[in-house]
């Protein structure tokens, strides 16, 4: 069974359920693809930075919460 | 600033199947501004992220994002209107919120921006927010807004209300 949008016309007020068409659905696929990209790299980032900081505290020999207290 | 709010329609998602989007059509131009609450969650997928669609089409948007995991920031920019909400990885029966508010969205005259508030939670785990400034290059009035994960359905009982907000 092909998947449904939701539909609500906001002047009638009346609800429908529409199949997608072949359009939407690659559309659908390619969004899809494109946030999977942009989670991994957003998540590659922030693994980059939480090792640096870690690497970096353990050269200064200090806590992150001594860090947070240098800092504040 | 707006002091009146009015609901002018909401969507929930009934079947356990889920659904494609929610989307709100015909969105009359009598009013200022727009706000959009949703309470969302994915039914299969897993990358967190609602989307949003604006008269239809996912081009011609641009987005400065800020995003936190409460362990590391990131920020970047996008050219889709993402949304932070459950996967459905995240914990049983939770879901995302999100508030999105589109300022002078009938004009035809102008761009539109919109900012996007949004979080997902995971019991105190792995759980986002993420802060947007978006823009919507056209001048086309806004009378169409689409919600859908980027991933797979939209799970039961996700809901998308919207509402119009009159200058005072």
């Amino acid at each position: 069974m092909a998947d449904k949008k939701i539909i609500v016309n906001c002047e009638t007020g009346e609800v429908s359920e529409v199949e997608l068409t072949a359009e939407e659905v690659a559309q659908r696929a390619a969004d899809a693809t494109e946030a999977a990209k942009a989670k991994a790299e957003a998540d590659a980032d922030a693994a980059a930075k939480a090792t640096a900081k870690t690497a970096l505290l353990a050269k200064l020999g200090i806590s992150a919460e001594e860090a947070a207290l240098l800092l504040g | 600033m707006p002091n009146t709010y009015t609901k002018i329609a909401s969507v929930s998602v009934s079947s356990a199947l889920g659904a494609a989007s929610m989307d709100f059509t015909s969105i009359p131009a009598t009013y200022t501004d727009l706000l959009v609450k949703v309470s969302g969650r994915e039914l299969t997928g897993v990358s967190l992220l609602f989307t949003m669609q604006i008269n239809g089409v996912a081009t011609n948007q641009a987005t400065r994002e800020l995003r936190g995991s409460g362990a590391a920031a990131t920020s970047g920019t996008n050219t889709i209107a993402t949304i932070d909400q459950n996967g459905s990885g995240t914990t049983a029966s939770v879901f995302g919120s999100a508030d999105i508010y589109i300022s002078n969205y009938a004009s035809t005259t102008t761009y539109k921006s919109y900012s996007i508030d949004s979080a997902s939670e995971n019991n105190g785990a792995s759980a986002y927010m993420r802060l947007s400034a978006g823009l919507w290059s056209s001048n086309s009035a806004i009378n169409q807004l689409t919600f859908y994960a980027s991933s797979g359905n939209i799970a039961q009982y996700s809901t998308a209300t919207l509402y119009g907000i009159v200058k005072s």
